[in-house]
């Protein structure tokens, strides 16, 4: 089993990681010259104010309705008051118990988009929200302030995008198989934005956005499109219902399964065979596309955080609140040779890594590294599992970190100790992707709290060009690549079984 | 003939029995709905051991087995009507006129009146099953005697509204498209998808069983007295001058009455929504076609012969979902289509299916182009023959009609004579092209386009390679060119107007000056008349949507094509595919040139608003959305998956352009 403990220590303080090259991390002093920094300016001000103004409105429609009751309490019959004092107290009992039952349904929306975003610490974090275009070298970033802008290296425009409905940004998802549609992922509703690349404007009218929303489903808190580019779907923690969106359309179908209380987090296998949905509560569901059936997995410990596909679409690897561990499942790549069959898979998940606290001693003292597990990412490649843990805020020899491992899976699945991924004193990692088609090797993004994305490359040849199923996301011809010789350490192996 | 061989052996092996399928579990759903509506019905808060066994007994009692009997007769009948009346190709009125043609249809007639029928039984149902004062039509007086009947008017209005509220359902269904099947994106299990869509049917009934009750209300308000009357005198029943009478503002003013009176309306549309949903749901599952059998005698069945059949059009738009999802999922299935004849070793597979895919595209570019043309020339004639603000043709049509002097008697005729064709041609079996837009039937198009169009409204199959837009753009423009120097020799291909607005206005003649002004006189007193403009004006966006009426098919064969084409790049052993690419990438490109132009065209590119809550199925009205996106999404998979190697392909420069463009993702 792969552990921490295995792990080159970390930099000391001042060194930033720069890239993975002949088999190892390369960190440097000098950030700003060697690596492409976008630093992003936060607007701050205005965000509080749009919150001061927020409050205000509330505060008011709450006198508005108290108001209401006492003049209603004044005019109508005891007994009438009495009826619905009773009908009112029932309704609280009912809430309090369905509260209970699932206690992410008092939170309120920013709170809940917070506890189950990929994020960590969602609402400060300067970008809220990062998704890479799949075919192009172009991104969109969500900003806090609920504008999103989208960055082209091959152009000098950098659209905003704004839009009345567009608040509390929690994901964005660009459309595969298409140059202009971005999806988001807002409070109430889901816009569709169709950014033409070629048009100069800076600022697109919010009439190029399609706007989806459905009564119930809100906050939206993670949307995926299918590989194939046609469908979308859309998880909120309040609605047990997940959404299939034909968005050119603009209709939806709703799946629905009882328990779990709602839907936190949603993953599309890179083949288009599964999808995987996490619920607040210790179950998630992985679904079959085809006739849309789905298998329930029940958790020990606590509710699925966060989980990610191999490039083959067989391999899912995820992470439970209030364990330090990383989880395997593996499914038969083939669901569609026969039409009718459900959901083949195996019984129960494997333990392939324990991320526990593990103690380093630097030159700056003692550093904790390990613990619950925020976010995970795995490289089109399929050869570098990122992990973004989450530490601990108050204490400051537990900082959050990012761990990579070098993963193989075949002849069989194995995680090897890779390092960590660190910035500038201070920063934070809050958010990690990798880039879908990168030539070299593998890509990581990494959004700190100090609002700089840096771009981590990691240099290696592939072991072998993967090959996607007819659902994959279609990836640019690759130069072929030879083995790469691993380091000889053998530190997780996993028999297949 | 072979093809209607074929298409009865579908109907009558895969759609009647899905049809009897849905029926019988129509059936079978019908007492447990009787039972929760007896339990609504007769809901009482304050006696609830009463309530409970009063329900129990009356469903155990002789007279609600012999009800839920006739129940079930009703179910059986609307299904019979389902079946009878569905269509997967919407009908789109592109006028008031012409939805009032719809209305006004025989066929529809008929429709409406045994819904009529059927809704008065439910009500006699739910009367009998309500039972205390709505039981018995008439009973017996006491101020008058004994043997004095008297009507009971409760009964009566119980028996009116539920006719009510079956007629407005039928005509509902027609406005609304109710008898149009869509097929869905999403594959759920039938169960699934059923238990998926109740509460939206169980929403829907009670709405709209709200919104008949109000009607209803407003007519018997006005018209009550009538059908009393009659009653009264036929079955010689007396008013009881003590009762209050119901159609008074009082009388209406019952809160008892209006709930029962909505219960039975919400009970009754469940049900027939109930049997609706279940014919859609089963009449729409995939069904899978064998791509290749080894017996002759079943080759009719399968998937290349099938896919090409035009006439019943379920059976095509089954097909071609088939051929979408095998695409899409199986990779056996895909092996047999890529697959070579045993001896001789043609791909007669994929030919089959790359011919009928490509000819519906270029059928779609063809008639995107001439309704772009026709559009375009409208316009443009019009500014040239009277420089008048711009008026609707079918408005003009009628106008010169009405001119004794008019040189074009037959173009009166032809605007309603189309709305009719249209909507007896909107029945189950109507053919792959959608109506078309009345434009066309306008006196101010030429009749090179009328030639140009005509193939298209007869339906016949147009083969030819397919040409770039342009070409067909500059067809009208020669022909105009050439009237001016009187060489036109184009035969007049049916009674076509022998002048043109054009010819008028290049000779000014007294003669021609006269009409010209009749015919301004004629436009502007009938401009003022508003009923004649609300019927004839245009509705927005319905000749678009009668456009794109049937492009799920087209959906599917870009869909089919394109993840065929994705898939021949490592599984095409012998490489039939590539033969076919360029058609493939020809068709698609001009395809979505004409798209593209087709959505600048006004109101193409506005969205229909979201209606709220009612069992039809809108996705018709944003199939044009689909289309535009599923193209572009189709030509984007062949492209990522190719990549370079499309510069071997043999196209033209411009196309070449245009493809350069979805390699470097600027579409």
């Amino acid at each position: 089993m792969c552990s921490l403990a295995l792990f080159p220590p970390p930099l000391p303080s001042g060194n930033t990681t720069l890239c993975e090259s002949n088999n190892e991390l390369l960190s440097g002093r000098k950030y700003e010259e060697t690596v492409q920094v976008i630093i992003l300016t936060a607007f701050v001000m205005s965000d509080l104010n749009e919150r001061i103004f927020v409050r205000i409105q509330k505060c008011s429609v709450v006198l508005k309705v108290s108001c209401f009751w006492l003049l209603n309490l004044v005019l109508i019959p005891k007994w009438l008051a009495m009826s619905a004092g009773c009908v009112l107290a029932l309704l609280k009992r009912i809430a309090s118990f369905h509260g209970s039952l699932f206690p992410h349904v008092t939170l309120s929306s920013e709170d809940m988009i917070t506890e189950f975003s990929q994020v960590l610490n969602w609402p400060d974090c300067v970008v809220r929200a990062f998704a890479w275009h799949p075919h192009t070298d172009k991104f969109a970033v969500a900003l806090l302030d609920d504008s999103i802008k989208i960055y082209n290296p091959k152009s000098a425009t950098t659209p905003t995008l704004k839009h009345r409905l567009q608040r509390s940004v929690a994901a964005v998802s660009w459309k595969p198989l298409c140059a202009s549609a971005l999806a988001v992922a807002c409070h109430s509703s889901i816009l569709v934005w169709h950014v033409d690349p070629c048009s100069l404007s800076t600022r697109p009218s919010s009439g190029c956005a399609q706007v989806l929303s459905h009564p119930g489903h809100s906050p939206v808190t993670s949307i995926v499109w299918s590989p194939s580019g046609s469908l979308l779907v859309s998880a909120s923690p309040m609605d047990t219902a997940m959404l299939v969106w034909d968005v050119a359309a603009e209709s939806c179908v709703p799946l629905q399964r009882v328990g779990g209380g709602g839907v936190t987090f949603l993953s599309w296998s890179p083949d288009g065979s599964h999808v995987l949905a996490s619920t607040p509560a210790a179950l998630f569901r992985v679904w079959e596309t085809r006739m849309w059936t789905c298998e329930r997995w029940p958790c020990l410990k606590g509710r699925c955080q966060s989980g990610c596909w191999s490039p083959d679409g067989s391999r899912l690897l995820f992470s439970v609140q209030g364990e330090s561990v990383i989880y395997a499942l593996t499914f038969s790549s083939s669901p569609g040779l026969s039409s009718n069959s459900p959901v083949t898979g195996p019984q129960a998940a494997t333990v392939v890594a324990d991320l526990s606290e593990t103690t380093f001693n630097t030159q700056d003292g003692c550093i904790v590294v390990g613990g619950e597990i925020q976010c995970l990412v795995w490289d089109p490649k399929g050869e570098r599992l990122a992990v973004l843990l989450k530490g601990d805020p108050q204490a400051a020899d537990r900082p959050a970190m990012i761990a990579v491992f070098k993963t193989r899976t075949s002849p069989i699945f194995e995680l090897l100790p890779c390092g960590f991924v660190q910035g500038e004193p201070g920063a934070e990692p809050r958010l990690i992707q990798f880039h879908p088609n990168f030539q070299h090797g593998a890509l990581l993004t990494v959004c700190w709290s100090s609002g700089k994305i840096t771009h981590v490359p990691f240099y290696f040849l592939s072991a072998g060009v993967p090959h996607f199923g007819l659902n994959g996301s279609p990836s640019l011809p690759r130069p072929q690549e030879r083995p790469a010789d691993f380091a000889n350490q053998s530190l997780f192996t996993e028999m297949l079984s | 003939m072979f093809s209607v061989q074929q298409s009865c052996w579908f109907i009558r092996k895969v759609i009647c029995w899905r049809a009897a399928a849905s029926i019988a579990w129509a059936v079978l759903l019908l007492p447990p709905t009787t039972a929760v509506f007896v339990i609504f019905s007769r809901f009482s808060i304050f006696h609830p051991v009463q309530w409970i066994s009063e329900c129990l007994s009356l469903l155990l009692s002789i007279g609600a087995i012999f009800s839920l009997i006739l129940l079930c007769g009703v179910v059986i009948v609307i299904g019979f009507l389902n079946l009878e009346y569905y269509t997967v190709i919407p009908t789109i009125a592109c006028s008031k006129i012409a939805l009032l043609g719809q209305l006004l249809h025989p066929r529809q007639f008929f429709n409406s009146l045994v819904h009529c029928i059927m809704g008065m039984i439910v009500a006699w149902c739910c009367a009998i099953t309500i039972g205390g004062r709505y039981e018995t039509l008439g009973y017996s007086c006491q101020q008058r005697g004994p043997t004095h009947m008297c009507l009971n008017e409760y009964h009566l209005f119980l028996l009116l509204s539920g006719a009510f509220t079956g007629f407005s359902h039928s005509l509902l269904g027609v406005i609304h498209n109710m008898n149009y099947v869509a097929f869905h994106t999403v594959q759920q299990y039938k169960y699934l998808r059923f238990k998926g869509s109740i509460p939206l049917v169980v929403k829907c009934s009670a709405t709209q069983a709200l919104y008949s009750l109000r009607n209803f209300l407003i007519v018997y308000y006005f018209l009550g007295h009538m059908p009393k009357a009659w009653l009264c005198k036929t079955l010689n029943l007396e008013v009881d001058s003590s009762v209050h009478s119901l159609d008074t503002v009082g009388g209406l003013l019952d809160l008892s009455l209006l709930y029962h009176t909505w219960i039975s309306a919400s009970f009754l549309l469940f049900t027939w929504y109930t049997t609706l949903l279940l014919f859609r749901i089963f009449v729409t599952e995939l069904y899978n076609f064998p791509v290749q059998i080894s017996f002759t005698d079943d080759a009719q069945q399968c998937l290349p012969k099938v896919i090409a059949e035009k006439q019943p059009m379920i059976l095509k738009f089954l097909a071609l979902q088939d051929l979408a999802l095998l695409s899409q999922h199986s990779p056996m299935r895909r092996a047999e289509v890529f697959s070579l004849s045993q001896p001789g070793g043609h791909p007669h597979n994929w030919n089959a299916i790359s011919k009928e895919c490509l000819w519906l595209l270029s059928d779609l570019t063809q008639r995107l182009v001439a309704h772009h043309d026709t559009v375009a020339t409208n316009g443009r004639t019009k500014s040239l023959s009277t420089g008048s603000e711009r008026k609707s043709s079918s408005e003009a049509s009628v106008t010169s009609g009405d001119d004794p002097f008019s040189p074009r008697p037959a173009v009166l005729l032809k605007t309603p004579a189309s709305v009719f064709a249209r909507s007896m041609s909107g029945g189950p079996h109507s053919p792959l092209t959608a109506p078309f837009t009345p434009d066309l039937d306008s006196p101010f198009s030429s009749p090179s386009l009328r030639r140009l169009t005509a193939p298209v409204e007869q339906y016949s199959p147009w083969h030819g390679t397919v040409q770039s837009p342009h070409i067909f753009r500059r067809a009208p423009k020669l022909w105009s060119t050439s009237t001016d120097s009187k060489t036109n020799g184009s035969p007049p291909p049916s009674p076509a107007p022998v002048l043109s607005p054009k010819q008028e206005s290049s000779k000014p003649g007294i003669l021609a000056r006269f009409l010209k002004n009749r015919r301004e006189q004629v436009k502007n007193f009938m401009a003022k008349r508003v009923l004649v403009m609300y019927l004839f004006n245009k509705l927005p966006e319905a000749s678009s949507q009668a456009l794109f009426a049937d492009s799920q098919a087209h959906i599917w064969a870009l869909e089919g094509l394109s993840y065929l084409v994705q898939a021949s790049y490592t599984e095409d052993q012998f490489g039939v595919v590539q033969t076919t690419l360029p058609s493939i990438f020809n068709s698609m490109l001009v395809l979505q040139e004409a798209v593209d132009r087709h959505f600048k065209l006004p109101h193409a590119s506005s969205k229909p608003s979201r209606s709220g809550c009612t069992m039809e199925d809108c996705s018709y009205k944003t199939l044009r959305f689909a289309l535009r996106a599923t193209l572009k999404t189709a030509l984007y998979r062949i492209t990522t998956t190719f990549g370079e190697h499309l510069n071997a392909v043999q196209m033209s420069a411009e196309h070449r352009k245009k493809l350069q463009h979805f390699l470097d993702y600027k579409e």
